[in-house]
């Protein structure tokens, strides 16, 4: 994608003209006829929530998938490297980056799905045929064990790719946890997603295995700030203060890594982000039991319009010290954790039911930034202690990962430069 | 091999025999489908237009005229598949390709999806020969179907040394006995499973069973047997009769495996099913749920895989050295892998599986996924 617009549409490049876009307080419902667009009600983040169908540029000096409106769907993938060879590591992340470079635009891998050799099976495995590009992104993340000396790394690992601290009352299963390499596939479908999982899973047997994945769907935050803010499996809304994918200066501030930062910060990674993946079982059944009232100050803003407490509208600036010490926007907002700063970019998951009769669900929380040790550590910290809503929650699953900068042309690939 | 799988894998494995053949007839035969052979089902009859053909790529206009949903198949004269199409709805056509060489053929209707189907005797004349195939790999055929019979005469001696222990109802003996006794069926399981009939005789599960089969009467061959050896821990009358039938079927199985159908393709694609195998079965503990013993069959099909690649690599070198690097490379790193588990290299005697971890039992299903993707392109290296 290009640089911080999200609005970029391949596949649609008029419809903002067509649309005619600015206008107060516009909102056309996000299932309109052929092709979704929603604008924002601020005049400050304007931006369509775009075509559904349409290609997100897969070229730029940031990854597409981070300031990219938040699509709809989501296949999350962490793998372990398997083989020994820095050169066929480097191969792979070549392959990949091409695959991923078809998969957006809407193309199969490789020869395709059908016409080739009858007795070989087809380089696509074919379940995207006849899709629209759904707006698909894959952004990819080097792991800490990346740098753990296997490929000649050690030097290159940036100081802020840190391990996470253990948070009080994280249950973390290992089988859930960590990952030398992810990939984040978004895509407004979630058969387009799942197929470009898959077959860059296929392309990298032998050489990569993945370790987990996990699905996802309903958006739990946006990148749009559009008129309805998405809410989360509590029923709330969640994301209503997150960094829009137009907000240029936010997003510098916050989320792209650049040369000039941070000590330790490392050449290959400007223009890059850090992303923390966390997955958040909720306990939706003993949620469901709480009394509104009791939800409402756990959050910290009403359930209706997510107003904050003692507001009226959603977007009104919060009053913290009107909510509870420990209700969670309180505790989450920047003014409590020194002004830290986060995109969030997380799903709802349900993996059916947990063979006790419960829901399996909960927030696979997705968030980027420019340093884990200003932005989420200090955040969750506070949470972790603090937040009412840790009653019904637990942390089963965490990753860290450095997202390197976005692919510049057909010759760049994913990590270039960390393996140049 | 669990015998509601069987037909699709026994289609399976004789398409990929007749594909390659079927590739090269497509394109000298323009008038393929000029002459079509209708096949009109009903719910009592199922009536072939032609009784006589040409040999060589035919094509079958199926119509189902009755009210059933039907399936329709041209087999050789020993039921193995030669094509199949199921699910034809009532009021609707399909139509199945395949190629005939010279031969007695039946077509088979089967109302209701059901029994074994109205039959029609068919013959294909004359015809043409079977596609041209490079010395080099008429080797790797008659190789490898030596190396199939090989394993099957080596087996059944090993057979009896299990079946003898389970007739002298000597419950430990038949339990040593029992892994080794299955090894070279597992290396050339493909070729054994293309009979069709014999796979749900001797390596059937109890879940395999058909809908209406009565375990206690229709389970036999040797996961019955590890059951009652395992499990059950007795041997009884019924377990002696089981033994005896086990002999007599893998004799079968000894007598009618030289005369499988066997191409370079086949052989390629037979190797990726063995693999199939140790992913669906082996890796899960499927296979040996009370003896544990899946890591020697593991072993043996990984072995049976080894070898026809081993056969194919001379044609395989000169159009994908790529390929064929890759797949040295994995099969090392699989057997190395597998040796953790064995402490004697020459022998069979593998850790139990109930005492492999689910971290390692991971690390052996990435091996195979490492080794069966590069090993399903083959039997494109070996038709390039």
């Amino acid at each position: 994608m290009s640089e911080n617009t999200t609005e970029e549409q391949g596949a649609a490049p008029s419809r903002r003209k067509v649309i005619g876009w600015g206008g107060a307080g516009l909102a056309l419902g996000a299932a309109a006829a052929g092709g979704a667009v929603a604008l924002t009600r601020d005049g400050d983040h304007t931006a369509p929530v775009a075509d559904s169908g349409g290609a997100v540029p897969f070229h730029g000096p940031h990854q597409a998938g981070i300031a990219t409106a938040v699509q709809d769907r989501l296949h999350f993938a962490s793998f372990d490297v398997k083989t020994k060879d820095r050169d066929e590591l480097i191969q792979l992340l070549k392959d990949w980056t091409r695959a991923a470079e078809r998969m957006t635009a809407g193309a199969e891998v490789g020869e395709g799905a059908y016409g080739g050799l009858p007795e070989a099976p087809p380089d696509d495995t074919g379940e995207a045929l006849g899709l629209k590009p759904s707006r698909l992104t894959l952004t990819i993340g080097f792991g800490p064990s990346l740098f753990d000396g296997r490929f000649g790394l050690k030097d290159k690992r940036p100081g802020a790719l840190v391990e996470l601290p253990k948070f009080p009352g994280d249950n973390l299963d290992p089988a859930r946890s960590g990952g030398d390499i992810c990939v984040q596939a978004c895509a407004d479908d979630p058969q387009v997603a799942v197929h470009a999982i898959r077959n860059l899973a296929r392309i990298g047997f032998g050489k990569v295995a993945v370790r987990w994945s996990q699905l996802g769907f309903g958006k739990t935050s946006s990148t749009t700030p559009d008129a309805q803010t998405p809410r989360n499996l509590f029923g709330f809304k969640d994301g209503t203060r997150n960094i829009a994918g137009t907000e240029t200066d936010r997003l510098a501030k916050h989320v792209w890594v650049s040369g000039k930062d941070a000590e330790g910060a490392a050449a290959w990674m400007d223009g890059g982000s850090y992303l923390v993946a966390r997955r958040i079982r909720m306990n939706v059944e003993t949620w469901d039991r709480t009394p509104l009232s009791e939800q409402e100050d756990i959050f910290g803003r009403d359930k209706k319009e997510g107003a904050p407490v003692g507001k009226a509208k959603e977007h009104d600036e919060p009053f913290l010290k009107a909510m509870k010490p420990d209700s969670h926007v309180r505790l989450a907002h920047p003014d409590s954790n020194n002004g830290a700063t986060i995109l969030r970019r997380g799903y709802s998951f349900t993996d059916g039911t947990d063979g006790l009769g419960r829901l399996d669900a909960g927030l696979f929380f997705l968030a980027y930034m420019k340093d884990v040790r200003t932005g989420f550590i200090p955040v969750q910290t506070s949470l972790a202690k603090n937040d009412a809503l840790n009653e019904y929650t637990q942390h089963v699953g965490s990753a860290l990962f450095a997202v390197p900068p976005g692919v510049r042309d057909k010759d760049d690939w994913w990590g270039r430069a960390l393996f140049a | 091999m669990r015998a509601v799988r069987l037909s699709v894998v026994t289609a399976a494995a004789t398409a990929a025999a007749l594909t390659a053949v079927t590739g090269c007839a497509e394109k000298s035969d323009s008038k393929a489908s000029d002459d079509a052979i209708t096949v009109v089902a009903k719910d009592d009859s199922c009536e072939v237009s032609k009784k006589e053909f040409p040999a060589g790529h035919v094509k079958l206009a199926v119509e189902n005229r009755g009210s059933k949903i039907t399936e329709v198949y041209a087999l050789f004269p020993d039921d193995r598949i030669v094509a199949e199409r199921e699910n034809i709805g009532p009021g609707t056509k399909a139509t199945i390709t395949a190629e005939f060489k010279a031969g007695d053929y039946v077509i088979a209707c089967k109302p209701g999806m059901k029994g074994d189907g109205i039959r029609q005797t068919v013959k294909a004349t004359g015809g043409k020969a079977a596609a041209k195939r490079s010395p080099e790999m008429d080797a790797a055929v008659a190789a490898y179907r030596q190396y199939v019979q090989a394993q099957a005469d080596e087996t059944l001696p090993k057979v009896k040394v299990f079946t003898d222990a389970v007739r002298a109802g000597d419950v430990e003996a038949a339990k040593k006995a029992y892994a080794e006794s299955r090894i070279g069926w597992e290396r050339t399981e493909p070729v054994a499973e293309s009979f069709g009939d014999i796979d749900p005789k001797v390596d059937v599960r109890e879940d395999g069973l058909e809908d209406g089969q009565d375990p206690a009467k229709d389970w036999t061959g040797w996961h019955r047997l590890e059951k009652a050896l395992w499990q059950d821990k007795k041997i009884g009358d019924r377990e002696k009769q089981l033994a005896d039938l086990l002999d007599k079927d893998l004799a079968d199985w000894q007598k009618r495996v030289g005369k499988a159908e066997i191409t370079p393709t086949s052989m390629a694609n037979g190797a990726k099913e063995l693999l199939d195998e140790v992913a669906t079965g082996k890796v899960t503990g499927e296979e040996e749920r009370y003896s544990h013993t899946d890591l020697v069959d593991f072993k043996a099909n990984v072995e049976g895989a080894q070898k026809s690649f081993d056969l194919l690599k001379p044609v395989a070198s000169k159009n994908d050295p790529k390929l064929v690097a890759e797949l040295d490379k994995q099969f090392a790193a699989l057997n190395a892998l597998l040796d953790k588990y064995r402490t004697d290299k020459s022998g069979y005697v593998f850790t139990s599986y109930e005492k492999v971890g689910k971290a390692e039992r991971k690390e052996l299903s990435d091996g195979v996924n490492a080794l069966a993707e590069p090993l399903s392109k083959l039997a494109a290296a070996v038709v390039k």
